[in-house]
């Protein structure tokens, strides 16, 4: 891994100049995803929030080779791309190794796309899928997906006088990746970003199906001040409502434990979208939110061969 | 030169494939376009062809992956019927929006619900206006004919478009018929070597390839593509006259079948043309002034050529396999009436319904259609409503919903 300073000599690979929010962190996902990537690279993205700002035609923000097709199947396309760069290579018309990237947000991965997914990784094609995860469909107007966190306001989850935000707990994807035997699949937050550029330095070295799912807060749709994302990303790992670890073949590890477990409060607090939940007759959802994340987290230690 | 052989529809279509040896093939199984594939997966296992052979979780991602695919510069095909290509839907429009090549056989059979396995054109009449360019086969030849010709189509740099090779489920997809083959040299050196013009692996000049175009740019982008469908128009023919020096096998957009002086015509596509060939040589043989026009390309739509080709009738019958709800007509019928429009003299157009979910249509029901062309003739006139062939009368009046 290099320092900030030969991060910052690096060429862009995606430039400035594009459309996304000031503080948008999924940006930074993107972005620092591809420095840590050394062969050249060909990307693929789902439709959403990073597609749209980054590729208004005429312009486009891309330094590298980029595929849009649609909204589910980012792996799917970038499956095609592969079988594509493996018969051309073969054939002798491309010499060169690329790395074959593939992006999407939480929508376009958890929900709509998460059989194009796990399709590509069950046949095992050589990329590495990035889930640009901000909890939510934010390109659309912030509706609720099933990464959205526990009663979070969305506009699909209003606080209701009867219901209070997105009434499910999140579908662990990260498990679900983990549980395809993967090679490697691993769980960032773009706060602990060396953290999070080790990772994407590991998984793209490994030639197969990769997958890693990085948390990147949105300003619109969390509802806090352009400056404050990393610091919402970091805690979310140190609330351990969203663990930074590892898994090569099922085996998981910690990549960061918390020296003193924070509460889920602490996390919530600093997000406009949980505003309602500190409404004194509401305290009883941030229990029982806390209570799931305890359990989680327990199984997670236990999982990582970590005492509880 | 080439070799006579006994083959199905599937098998013609495989061993086309085999010829062309596509970089990258995507596939999920689907009736009745399966034994196509099993066979396809054979020539990749024994290592007959050098591609890339992707099986994919669902169609939607088969087209997917195929777009990616031809994105990245490689020769790239799949194939589907029905519920696959309904499922493949949003995904037809960006690889035709995207001016990809890709070629697909496509096995019609019904649209669900009610479920059925069966022959009718649902499926493809439903993804008209795609952008794909659409060919129909009347048999096994003109499947393995129509798909090498495919290939030279949807590359030639003016078109860049992608073209669905139908042909009707069981009826020629399952059925044995005697079919020539080009020897693999010959039809290799007709199809050639693929040449992109966009290379998403070429890192050394990067692309951005599906961007957004916002109403500055869209409309402008739809347009090129319109023309690029009227540039495939006379594209279509410059290839098949190539073709016919390689075999012999001649091909238009449609053909006219004892069409010389005839008064009432046929128009129909697909396998059902053979059965109503023989009607047409039985009526003339009794000295009948019939007709048939047996269409082989549907998009782009041939108007002006099948003005032409009925202007001197005084009626015609468009058969079709599908319905547009709601409409007049089926779409077939819809594209011939326009057609026939601008005709000084005007030529009377019945539109009949057959053979869905894969009813069988017969020498008497083409016989009644003839029958009913003179009819009309005679009173002058004619209903606009859709006529359904072959449908049993009784069962209509059947509730839709039978309470229990």
């Amino acid at each position: 891994m290099s320092g900030l300073r030969e991060y910052m000599a690096q060429e862009e690979r995606i430039t400035g100049g594009h459309r996304a929010c000031t503080g948008c962190l999924p940006m930074v996902s993107l972005k620092q995803a591809l420095m840590n990537i050394k062969d050249p690279v060909v990307v693929g993205i789902a439709t959403g929030c990073m597609e749209v700002v980054s590729t208004i035609y005429p312009y486009t923000a891309w330094n590298v080779p980029l595929i849009h097709n649609a909204f589910e199947n980012a792996a799917a396309t970038v499956s095609g791309v592969e079988a594509a760069y493996n018969a051309l290579r073969r054939k002798g018309k491309i010499a060169k190794k690329i790395k074959l990237v593939a992006f999407g947000g939480d929508g376009g991965t958890y929900d709509i796309g998460l059989q194009s997914l796990s399709g590509a990784m069950e046949r095992g094609h050589n990329m590495l899928y990035i889930c640009y995860n901000n909890e939510g469909y934010m390109n659309t107007g912030i509706q609720r997906s099933s990464a959205t966190t526990m009663g979070a306001w969305t506009s699909t989850s209003p606080d209701g006088a009867v219901k209070l935000g997105k009434q499910q707990l999140q579908k662990n994807l990260t498990e679900i990746m983990i549980a395809h035997d993967l090679p490697y699949a691993a769980q960032a937050d773009i706060g602990h970003w060396k953290d999070y550029m080790k990772k994407v330095e590991k998984a793209a070295a490994i030639d197969g199906p990769t997958f890693i799912n990085v948390l990147s807060p949105c300003t619109l749709g969390w509802k806090f001040p352009a400056e404050d994302g990393m610091s919402i990303a970091q805690m979310a790992a140190e609330t351990c409502i969203w663990p930074l670890y590892e898994a090569e073949h099922g085996y998981r590890k910690l990549t960061y434990k918390p020296r003193e477990k924070k509460p889920v409060r602490e996390w919530l607090k600093m997000q406009g979208r949980f505003r309602h939940l500190f409404r004194t007759e509401h305290e009883p959802m941030i229990e029982e939110l806390q209570r799931q994340v305890d359990r989680r987290w327990d199984l997670l230690l236990r999982l990582c061969g970590e005492t509880p | 030169m080439g070799k006579r052989v006994a083959m199905t529809g599937n098998d013609a279509a495989a061993e086309a494939m085999r010829q062309i040896d596509p970089d990258v093939v995507a596939a999920y199984p689907i009736t009745p376009q399966t034994e196509l594939m099993h066979k396809f997966a054979e020539y990749v296992a024994d290592g007959k062809v050098s591609t890339e052979f992707v099986l994919v979780e669902s169609e939607h991602s088969a087209m997917s992956a195929t777009v990616g695919a031809s994105t990245a510069g490689a020769r790239a095909m799949t194939a589907t019927s029905s519920q696959g290509l309904a499922l493949m839907f949003e995904i037809l429009h960006i690889a035709s929006g995207l001016r990809l090549p890709i070629v697909m056989p496509m096995v019609n059979r019904a649209l669900s619900a009610p479920l059925n396995i069966h022959c009718d054109h649902s499926d493809s009449m439903s993804c008209r206006d795609t952008g794909w360019l659409q060919l129909y086969a009347e048999n096994t030849q003109e499947v393995y004919d129509n798909i090498l010709m495919a290939v030279r189509i949807a590359e030639h740099p003016e078109v860049l478009l992608p073209v669905m090779i139908c042909y009707d489920g069981f009826i020629i997809s399952h059925t044995m018929e005697a079919v020539e083959i080009l020897d693999d040299e010959t039809a290799k050196r007709f199809v050639g070597e693929y040449q992109p013009k966009l290379q998403l692996l070429d890192v050394e000049r990067p692309v951005t390839v599906g961007a957004l175009y916002l109403p500055d740019h869209y409309f402008e982008a739809k347009v090129q593509q319109a023309r690029a469908h009227q540039t495939a128009f006379t594209v279509i023919q410059e290839i098949a006259q190539e073709f016919t020096k390689l075999c012999g096998r001649s091909y238009d957009y449609f053909e006219s079948y004892r069409m010389e002086d005839a008064e009432r015509a046929i128009i129909v596509l697909g396998s059902a043309a053979g059965t109503a060939k023989e009607v047409v040589d039985r009526l003339r043989s009794a000295g009948e002034r019939v007709g048939l026009i047996k269409l082989r390309v549907f998009r782009p739509f041939p108007h002006h050529e099948l003005a032409k080709a009925l202007g001197r009738t005084r009626a015609v019958a468009v058969l079709d396999r599908s319905i547009a709800f709601g409409s007049i007509g089926g779409p077939v019928y819809l594209e011939v009436r326009s057609a026939l429009l601008d005709q000084r003299e005007r030529v009377l157009v019945l539109n009949y319904v057959y053979g869905l979910g894969g009813r069988d249509i017969f020498c008497e029901d083409i016989g009644s259609v003839y029958e009913d062309l003179r009819r009309v003739i005679e009173m002058g006139s004619t209903e606009t409503e859709t006529i359904y062939l072959g449908v049993r009368q009784e069962k209509l009046e059947q509730p839709v919903h039978i309470e229990v």
